[in-house]
């Protein structure tokens, strides 16, 4: 078969994060990923790197990866980086892989992320784990993890042990897990979605020591075969409700003050950072528009949280969010359907739990 | 001038999942139906047909009855299928399929003028990453997240979505386009194109097929040769089997975040 360096496994060494800025300011899923790649790293006995791609990208927003757990940070600063392009952005990084050899490259897997990802693991010849949502290296460590996630029996099941990266993954919409692996090639790649891995508290004494190495870039404009015209920020979202991660959904139980009921559920959305959606009751009734029903009439999704306020849980309804990873309802009737699919459920007025939920999600939020 | 598009048979993720020994699916043992970025990768080439009399030809690798999936899209209007079809491609993931779809489209032909386009992601397996992987080994400009495509000439203007907005980008053909089902609507089926499409030729590409093409290694391709292996796949804890948290005021809600918190849900 033809060579690849990627095959050499043992010349590789290290844990890489590459650290997505826009505008010049680093995108927080960054942080999530130093802070899981600060683990990997730590069970590894290797350094952990952050790889930033830029023009101008501000000196303390690059030192402070380092109070996420990055050790050195690998600054690659040109004109032609300042705004993502796939043919740059992939060119850079695979120079940089192919320089330094590391053996895990996390990447956030934003809209930017999962352009580039793919692009840089089939130049580099080596596999890609798209979404993991659990890492890794350690086997002893996946299997506590396993014991409880999962219905194997881990006790009883037999174990390849390794420090391959471990990449666990949800398929077919939640139905199955899967942890994959790449063990004959480096780097081992995984993309992760924002939210899904938690940020260590911010250490000053961390981003005070990280080393930044400026890497030369070798890039000319023939190298870029796609053109920015134009960059635009949208001013106000439409509902996204199959793309949101966090839906906050109402029902008939609203009834008694349908406007407030839809207010308490936008700011329990807004801490969550979701979007509203609702029965097809509330849609029939007019008090919120048809773009917002979930259901077999209405859309399907499986968000990451689904909070159902006041929702009775028809069958129709249920069909288009019990795929959700993580259910909360509150409902105040105790035999409502909707319970039988909750992850979490709390049996009382949404008028009156809605308000405290966002209150303490909201101080929770502010204490990290 | 022509329009290739890559379209994938997914199972229906809606009903019944069945899985295999070695942790793949088992497609056979479920229902299917096109993959819909895929589909909306099929309109955007069949206004361009519209636009420009280009021709439409669709590529899809899986199992023999996707054949059933071709005839569907030739009844829409595509004017040429394409079945990549073979026992050595089986079990390949994302790196070993674009390698066999980047073969079968060279066989196709890629010529100055023509764009490949490919769905943002499939529903089975979410990872988008076949349409990047694609043009990397085709040596084509890609652009992902399509929500708007645009020709002139042989210049293709594209609005390419961002979590918080967009980027409007131009790119010259060759060149690969990922798109959204927010694209378009797809088209039905007509009533002639029905009448037509076992009569409009309909391909396979078998391992025999492609094997010269430098990209089709049986080290490199198929489940032997994907870089990523299952290494456990296993069933999350039966849903249902939820707590149901005591009383409904202060205590209980912080006791729910705290569960959150400690789960990394929020």
């Amino acid at each position: 078969m033809a060579e690849f360096n990627s095959k050499d496994t043992g010349a590789f060494k290290g844990v890489w994060v590459f650290c997505e800025q826009r505008e010049g300011v680093i995108m927080s899923i960054s942080y999530q990923l130093l802070s899981e790649g600060r683990k990997l790293a730590n069970d590894l006995g290797v350094e952990l790197c952050g790889v930033v791609l830029g023009s101008g990208v501000k000196e303390e927003y690059i030192k402070a990866l380092g109070g996420y757990g990055a050790d050195k940070v690998y600054y690659c600063d040109h004109e032609l980086l300042k705004d993502y392009t796939t043919d740059g952005y992939t060119k850079v990084i695979c120079d940089l892989v192919e320089d330094k050899k590391p053996e895990i490259f996390l990447i956030g897997a934003t809209n930017i992320g999962r352009d580039l990802g793919p692009r840089c693991a089939a130049r580099l010849h080596t596999g890609l784990t798209a979404d993991c949502t659990h890492l890794d290296v350690d086997v002893e460590k996946y299997k506590s993890f396993l014991k409880t996630t999962s219905t194997i029996d881990v006790d009883n099941t037999a174990f390849e042990v390794n420090t391959n990266l471990k990449m666990t993954r949800p398929a077919f919409g939640g139905h199955l897990m899967a942890t994959i692996i790449c063990p004959r090639f480096r780097p081992q790649m995984s993309t992760v979605r924002p939210g899904v891995m938690a940020t260590q508290a911010y250490d000053e004494a961390g981003a005070a020591k990280t080393v930044v190495e400026n890497v030369p870039v070798s890039l000319s404009k023939d190298d870029i075969h796609v053109e920015i015209l134009e960059i635009k920020k949208a001013a106000k979202k439409m509902v996204d409700l199959i793309g949101a991660d966090v839906v906050v959904s109402v029902g008939r139980g609203i009834s008694k003050d349908p406007e407030k009921g839809i207010a308490l559920a936008q700011d329990l959305a807004n801490a969550l950072g979701g979007v509203v959606g609702s029965s097809r009751a509330c849609v029939d009734a007019g008090w919120i528009s048809a773009d917002h029903q979930v259901g077999q009439t209405g859309k399907t999704v499986h968000p990451r949280i689904y909070v159902a306020l006041g929702i009775s849980g028809a069958i129709q309804h249920k069909a288009g969010m019990q795929d959700s990873e993580c259910i909360i309802a509150v409902n105040k009737n105790g035999d409502a359907p909707i319970f039988e699919v909750a992850s979490y459920g709390i049996v009382g007025d949404l008028f009156k739990v809605a308000p405290m939920l966002t209150e303490a999600i909201k101080a929770l939020k502010a204490s990290k | 001038m022509k329009a290739i598009v890559c379209v994938k048979q997914v199972p229906d993720t809606s009903g019944v999942v069945a899985v295999k020994e070695d942790g793949t699916m088992d497609r056979a043992a479920m229902a299917t139906i096109t993959n819909h970025d895929d589909l909306a990768a099929v309109e955007a080439a069949l206004e361009l047909k519209d636009a420009t009399g280009c021709e439409v030809v669709v590529v899809s690798m899986g199992p023999p009855p996707a054949e059933g999936m071709l005839r569907e899209l030739l009844a829409m209007g595509a004017d040429k299928a394409v079945l990549v079809s073979a026992r050595e491609f089986g079990g390949s993931d994302t790196y070993a399929t674009s390698q066999i779809l980047a073969a079968a489209i060279k066989k196709i032909g890629v010529e100055q003028d023509d764009v490949v386009f490919c769905g943002r992601q499939a529903i089975d397996g979410d990872t988008a990453q076949v349409g990047p992987q694609i043009a990397e080994k085709l040596h084509l400009p890609q652009v992902s997240y399509a929500a708007d495509v645009k020709m002139e000439g042989n210049a293709l203007t594209v609005k390419r979505l961002l979590e918080d907005g967009y980027m409007m980008l131009k790119v010259q053909t060759p060149c690969l386009i990922t798109c959204v089902k927010e694209l378009n609507t797809p088209r039905y089926m007509s009533v002639p194109g029905i009448f037509e499409c076992y009569s409009k030729p309909l391909e396979v590409f078998n391992y025999d097929t492609l094997k010269d093409d430098e990209l089709i290694d049986l080290d490199t391709i198929g489940l032997k040769g994907s870089p990523t292996n299952v290494y456990k796949s296993f069933s999350p804890p039966v849903k249902g089997a939820g707590m149901m948290l005591e009383g409904a005021d202060k205590a209980t809600v912080d006791q729910l975040v705290g569960i959150l918190d400690g789960k990394h849900i929020i």
